[in-house]
């Protein structure tokens, strides 16, 4: 996913003149490639994340495209000012590219885990919030950040995560998209997952389904704006939504699905489950992996607990 | 071309405030009384500095806020708006009876200026340490398109406290933007106190020729002075600029000025405001 991006990048900055790109000390070597075939559009500034969105702000004032990236922790915590007053106030199109969202550095610790990026970017008005869940779905969203108005914070995983987007699914920007979709009437559970949570939630869903018990999957690639009426539609005829998110479960994408049926569902409530990251900072190092188990994001335990929930509401 | 840093320390004998000036300090009370409030001692400290800048420097269109060859003036210290306010004002970016609406519900005019209400502001300001970044950006972007346009950055004293700043000062030296200007109201007091004991500055110039910037200090209230160097911007072909105006906080205002109380007030009395106006001449 991030090579992924990162070339886009490099096409999009091909395509299109207003397309600068501005590193903070990180991805020497995409700013090398531009500087070799499009020298004067890639920035390699230093470890200075609040100058560099200001910087952005004011080349995207005088109509560049500027993609800023460094690590998720410090595009959104460090300079959280200069994203919601530089960028979002004044809603420029800047895409901040946050490396390794979620729990991707588990072995660098705390300082570097980006458990609650999708909360704050999506606190910020016209701020737009993108969680793909691998490198085919983010080369077709980075196609339509060109034209995309306003900020938008891309949360990036790994890389070579597992495909499971498919491409007949399409994508559109603030459009969910349904990855599994149980039979008419046979659904006994919604899931609701971002980024490579829904690659969990699919390996889940087929747990599931071994057991008899099918469920639909919503993957929200997009947590701002939200598909509402995607959440309100498939959850309309399900007894539990369970949501999925590597992000802690304070403002993410559980507290959004939740906002959206307690304001908006017409009939009686489904149950709610939210799987995340509890309200503490990580005590363990390990992998990415490892900590996804730590706090029940692995399969068997997204399975456990739609069965759980399940077995709730038919009590 | 220049290699060295121009340095100077200066001593000032600032001429008495002319009409113009003294003209301009009205249009800021007159704010203050519809408002009711405001930074005082903040705006008038930067009166001469925005009034040189809008009378003999910048280029640009009152009617064609957006005209692409203009220079950018950003007032990244933007509790000072006031000043900014009474000179786009006066030069007709919007009507001065707009000044009577200050920070009221329907007004454009805030207590900090927003570049998507005010004509004539270039960036929303009052979150400090922003405007030099944004400059800079500005600036690169400017130098990319080849356009001559110039970009020119107003902070206060206090506001160089926060790290931004000094990021943004590393790499407009780094990128040799020689057409950005940064201009530094240094009026010795912040909001709590004397800068000399919240934050010390000094050695200030040699900080900004430190980083890279041809730097160069000037009285920030004379008109002449502050015109003579003004219109010699760039000091380097090669650098950006800084200039260190060192101006008195409340300028103009006896009772107010060099008192960190009267850095902002609210509630402003009509009695206060007589006695403004009395200082500057009446109405």
């Amino acid at each position: 996913m991030r090579p992924a991006c990162i070339n886009q990048v490099f096409d999009l900055a091909k395509r299109d003149p207003r397309v600068v790109y501005i590193g903070s000390d990180l991805s020497p070597d995409l700013t090398q490639r531009m500087k070799k075939e499009m020298p004067g559009r890639a920035f390699m500034e230093g470890v200075s994340e609040a100058h560099v969105v200001g910087m952005a702000a004011g080349l995207a004032m005088e109509g560049f495209i500027p993609f800023v990236h460094t690590i998720a922790t410090f595009i959104t915590r460090r300079c959280y000012e200069q994203v919601a007053v530089d960028l979002c106030l004044h809603n420029l199109p800047v895409r901040l590219i946050g490396n390794g969202g979620g729990l991707v550095y588990a072995p660098l610790g705390p300082t570097h885990l980006a458990i609650e990026d999708i909360a704050i970017m999506r606190a910020l008005p016209n701020m737009t919030v993108v969680a793909v869940c691998d490198a085919d779905e983010m080369i077709r969203f980075m196609d339509q950040t060109l034209d995309w108005p306003g900020p938008i914070y891309i949360r990036l995983a790994k890389g070579f995560d597992p495909i499971v987007s498919r491409d007949e699914l399409g994508f559109e920007i603030g459009q969910a998209i349904p990855m599994r979709v149980a039979a008419d009437g046979t659904s006994s559970a919604l899931l609701v997952s971002t980024g490579v949570a829904t690659t969990r939630a699919l390996a889940a869903a087929e747990l599931l389904a071994a057991k008899g018990v099918e469920c639909t999957i919503l993957h929200m690639h997009t947590l701002k704006p939200f598909d509402t009426e995607a959440i309100l539609g498939y959850a309309r005829d399900v007894p539990v939504v369970v949501t999925i998110e590597e992000h802690t479960l304070i403002g993410g994408l559980g507290s959004a699905v939740t906002d959206a049926l307690v304001e908006r569902c017409r009939s009686r409530l489904p149950l709610i489950r939210r799987l995340g990251i509890p309200d503490v900072f990580a005590v363990k190092y390990g992998n990415q992996d490892e900590l996804m188990a730590m706090y029940g994001l692995q399969p068997p335990q997204i399975a456990d607990a739609v069965r759980e929930a399940l077995k709730l509401v038919s009590a | 071309m220049a290699t060295e840093p121009i340095c100077a320390t200066l001593r000032y004998q600032t001429p008495p405030l002319d009409e113009r000036s003294i003209y301009l300090r009205r249009l800021v009370v007159r704010a203050l009384e519809g408002g009711g409030r405001g930074h005082i001692g903040s705006s008038l400290s930067l009166i001469e500095i925005m009034r040189v800048l809008y009378d003999d420097i910048l280029r640009y269109r009152p009617a064609e806020p957006s005209w692409a060859q203009r220079d950018r003036c950003i007032l990244s210290k933007g509790h000072g708006c006031l000043a900014q306010y009474a000179m786009l004002a006066d030069k007709g970016f919007f009507p001065l009876d707009v000044l009577d609406g200050f920070c009221r519900y329907d007004s454009i005019l805030g207590g900090h200026p927003e570049a998507a209400k005010v004509p004539g502001i270039e960036a929303s300001t009052g979150a400090l340490g922003h405007g030099l970044p944004i400059g800079m950006g500005r600036a690169l972007a400017l130098r990319m398109r080849g356009q001559g346009a110039r970009v020119f950055v107003i902070t206060g004293d206090g506001e160089i406290n926060e790290g931004s700043v000094w990021e943004a000062a590393l790499s407009a030296s780094k990128h040799r933007l020689s057409n950005l200007v940064v201009m530094i109201d240094y009026n010795k007091v912040q909001s709590a106190g004397p800068t000399a004991e919240i934050l010390d500055l000094e050695p200030l110039a040699e900080k900004w020729c430190s980083f890279g910037f041809a730097t160069t200090e000037v009285d920030g209230h004379d008109v002449e002075a502050l015109r003579r160097l003004l219109r010699h911007v760039p000091l380097d072909g090669d650098r950006p600029t800084a200039l260190i105006c060192h101006t008195v906080k409340g300028k103009g205002i006896a009772f107010a000025e060099n008192d960190a109380d009267w850095h902002h007030k609210s509630s402003l009395k009509a009695d206060i405001i007589a006695d403004m106006y009395s200082l500057l001449g009446g109405r």
